[in-house]
């Protein structure tokens, strides 16, 4: 009982870590592409490395 | 009929007993007198009030203010296209919003303005979030949802018009260039001579970049892995700078002075914001986030286990006086502009009104992630303040008033604080020293060190003993250092940012951003910008941060005015004059503060408090051939005169351009209370929401919702 809900507790935190981290947004890119195949990792990353080129994330004080 | 809270018992009991054990904190905070009382106490008047303000306020904002509505789509979901649009998980953006507007600001304005006492600071941290702080982050992050994720200056320029919109525009980028120079002081006064520090700093630098290689070329996306590999590498580099330490050559090659810091600060930031992303900038603040959550979880879990008591009084006489060393100036205002993050933040409608309000999947999240996040900065500022309260006065004001007035030695410190009224011997302060193995703490303002401090006395409590206080001590020191070089090397390229588009009206090519020089010579200009008047705050004969620190609370503030101006405008043009208090009210107490300090930074005749009064004494000084203490020589009186002059011309600017927005404002205001139809407004029309937040679509993926 108590090993069932440490599993849970420690899957939501993988979870959590995946998504803050953005790690599960590949899956889901590729999840979502319709048509052609869908580009490996690394060519992912890079895409999204030059998209953050031009975006500006303010951090705060 | 909706079932609300006063219809069910148990709700009304949970509510009430919260409701008591808040009151039962804050009577213990007041009514103590002469006797130490347990930190624990500041803790649960702060999370008994917070869980009040975010049940009842926050739900009154959301639901009679806001009228959230979430049957309305929100631009996430309109416009998602996977990349800058996306309908994610309220509680990963809670985390994200969070990590973006907590750094060190809540870290370093309390433990200064501990100089007045903890229990002023507390009250206005705690009251100042529910009712301002986080009413503004909220309210903010809802005007930019409804209008696609537009930014504040934008917002100003669309709903108040194209004066109050470029003045606002030209507020904030002098405001962040001030910011950011302040920031940055703070490091440089806790690496100035410091070789552990510099060391440990230092390395953070090869650490991102091997970070960003790692994660470029050998395990893209991997974010998890590389960061616990950065982290591990990062407490070994803290380690080493006691290893660094012990040996008399590598000691004295990072014993930097404050001039050498600022010049690497600055090249740091020019190179860091040309860089290409990964390589340096996301790598680092993948590190500054992990350090982030980790030591802030670490400190709450120390403050509530070690339950230190405070020593620190609970007001002092500095409050009424104004004579405090540490700032100058009465309680009214300056304890409300040096205590900025925390409470209220100006900063943060930069952060509200940018990627957050693109990602939010429903409306009525705004109020979590708007309010919510807001009230954990609070608690961070609750937790630095109770930091520095434990600490023994005698050390908080041998470490924080100017090094002019301590003099160089431990014997002459122990004096000068004495003369102030406390008591410190000069073995207890070159004790307190060893203990954390610096050289000296004499003067070690800007917050960070006595922050530092602070926690290893109560991390050291907890984790470790005594043996360990010296590497808490640098630990602090590096997350510190971490949170302020992320949030330099973010500012500086929002800046260039922000320049390219203003010089890109006058000249096209300098405004297109993948033209390389332009890039260049904008992040140049920045870094120039703020370089000078960190160059100028370290170097300062009366103490940079004590000169600075009042231009960067009424900076910060004033953002907060430019902010709330927008709320309030947009809350009577909507038509929701009834509620425009909920904005209307913090705005005019922003404005009391700021514009009050900010008179008298401008007109006091009291050299301690009014720049250009303190520029005429020492003009007068240089007329008559005098050097003034704690001038020591001519040169020195030169860069006062100029100093004070410089600082004080731009406080009369900040203030003159926030005026000219909240005139403009209040023309608009006026216009539409008297104008038969509704003014236009820029928010984006009702489109009706496709997403079941409960129940999500088959086939469909929210970011954040996959298991």
């Amino acid at each position: 009982m108590r090993s069932a809900a440490l599993r849970r507790i420690l899957r939501q935190l993988h979870w959590y870590i995946r998504e803050f981290t953005g790690e599960a947004e590949y899956d889901r890119y590729r999840a979502r592409l319709t048509d052609g195949p869908p580009p490996t990792r690394r060519e992912y990353e890079r895409m999204r490395a030059r998209h953050r080129e031009d975006q500006a994330h303010n951090r705060c004080c | 009929m909706l079932k609300t809270a006063q219809h069910r018992p148990r709700s009304v009991l949970l509510w009430t007993c919260v409701a008591l054990l808040g009151a039962a904190g804050w009577g213990m905070v007041a009514l103590a007198r002469g006797e130490e009382i347990s930190a624990v106490w500041l803790v649960i008047a702060a999370l008994g009030s917070y869980a009040i303000a975010y049940r009842f306020y926050s739900r009154f904002i959301a639901r009679r203010v806001l009228k959230l509505n979430d049957r309305r789509a929100t631009p996430a979901e309109r416009l998602e296209d996977g990349v800058d649009y996306q309908p994610t998980d309220r509680r990963i953006l809670l985390g994200h919003h969070f990590a973006a507007i907590a750094g060190a600001g809540p870290l370093v304005g309390p433990v200064l303005a501990a100089q007045m006492g903890y229990l002023p600071g507390t009250i206005w941290i705690v009251v100042g979030v529910i009712f301002a702080g986080a009413v503004q982050d909220m309210v903010v992050l809802f005007l930019s949802m409804r209008r696609d994720g537009k930014s504040l200056g934008q917002m100003a320029r669309e709903e108040i018009g194209k004066v109050g919109g470029a003045a606002a525009l030209i507020a904030v980028f002098a405001i962040m260039i001030i910011l950011l120079a302040v920031l940055a002081l703070v490091v440089v006064n806790a690496l100035a001579h410091s070789p552990w520090g510099t060391f440990s700093v230092a390395m953070t630098i090869p650490i991102a970049i091997f970070m960003g290689f790692y994660l470029r070329i050998v395990r893209p996306g991997r974010v998890t892995e590389t960061s616990l590999i950065g982290v591990a590498l990062l407490l070994l580099a803290i380690v080493g700078g006691g290893w660094v330490d012990n040996s008399p050559a590598l000691a004295s090659a990072f014993t930097w002075s404050p001039t050498t810091l600022v010049l690497c600060l600055a090249g740091y930031g020019f190179v860091a914001s040309v860089l290409p992303v990964w390589m340096l900038l996301a790598p680092r603040d993948y590190l500054s986030t992990f350090m982030k959550v980790g030591t802030i979880a670490l400190l709450a879990i120390g403050v509530l286990v070690a339950a230190p008591a405070l020593k620190a009084e609970a007001i002092t006489d500095f409050a009424s006086s104004g004579a405090g060393p540490v700032f100058a100036g009465s309680l009214f205002p300056f304890l409300f502009i040096t205590i900025a993050c925390g409470a209220l933040s100006g900063f943060h409608a930069l952060v509200a009104s940018g990627t957050t309000p693109k990602l939010i999947q429903k409306e009525s999240q705004v109020r979590m992630i708007g309010y919510g996040a807001m009230l954990m900065e609070s608690f961070v500022a609750v937790m630095a303040l109770i930091a520095a309260a434990v600490l023994d006065p005698g050390l908080y004001y041998a470490m924080n008033a100017p090094a002019g007035l301590l003099g160089g030695t431990a014997e002459s410190a122990a004096q000068a604080v004495a003369n102030l009224g406390f008591s410190i011997t000069p073995g207890e302060l070159v004790a307190a020293a060893k203990a954390v193995e610096e050289q000296t703490l004499i003067a070690r303002s800007g917050g960070a060190p006595t922050l530092a401090v602070g926690m290893s006395e109560i991390f050291s409590g907890v984790f470790g003993g005594a043996g360990m206080k010296a590497f808490w001590y640098h630990f602090a020191i590096m997350f510190e250092a971490l949170f302020i070089l992320t949030t330099v090397d973010a500012g500086t390229r929002v800046g260039r940012f922000m320049l390219q588009d203003m010089l890109g009206n006058i000249w096209k090519p300098i405004g297109r951003v993948n033209w390389k020089p332009g890039i260049w010579i904008t992040s140049a200009l920045v870094v120039a910008a703020w370089g000078y008047f960190l160059y100028a705050g370290a170097t300062d004969p009366l103490g940079g941060i004590n000169q600075l620190f009042p231009l960067f609370g009424i900076a910060n503030q004033l953002l907060a005015a430019v902010a709330l101006t927008v709320c309030t405008t947009v809350l009577v043009k909507s038509g929701r004059i009834r509620w425009a208090w909920v904005t209307g009210v913090p705005l005019v107490w922003v404005v009391a503060v700021t514009f009050t300090a900010g008179w008298q930074k401008i007109f006091s005749a009291d050299p301690r408090v009014g720049f250009f009064a303190q520029r005429a004494k020492y003009a007068d000084g240089i007329d008559s051939g005098t050097v003034l203490a704690p001038a020591k020589s001519m040169d020195d009186m030169h860069t006062v005169v100029t100093n004070s002059t410089v600082d004080g011309v731009l406080i009369a600017l900040f203030l003159l351009l926030v005026a000219t927005v909240i005139a403009n404002a209040t023309v608009v205001c006026v216009r539409s209370l008297r104008s038969p139809e509704p003014l236009p407004t820029t928010e984006a029309p009702y489109v009706e929401s496709r997403i079941d937040a409960t129940l999500p679509e088959p086939g469909r993926e929210l970011a954040g919702t996959r298991e």
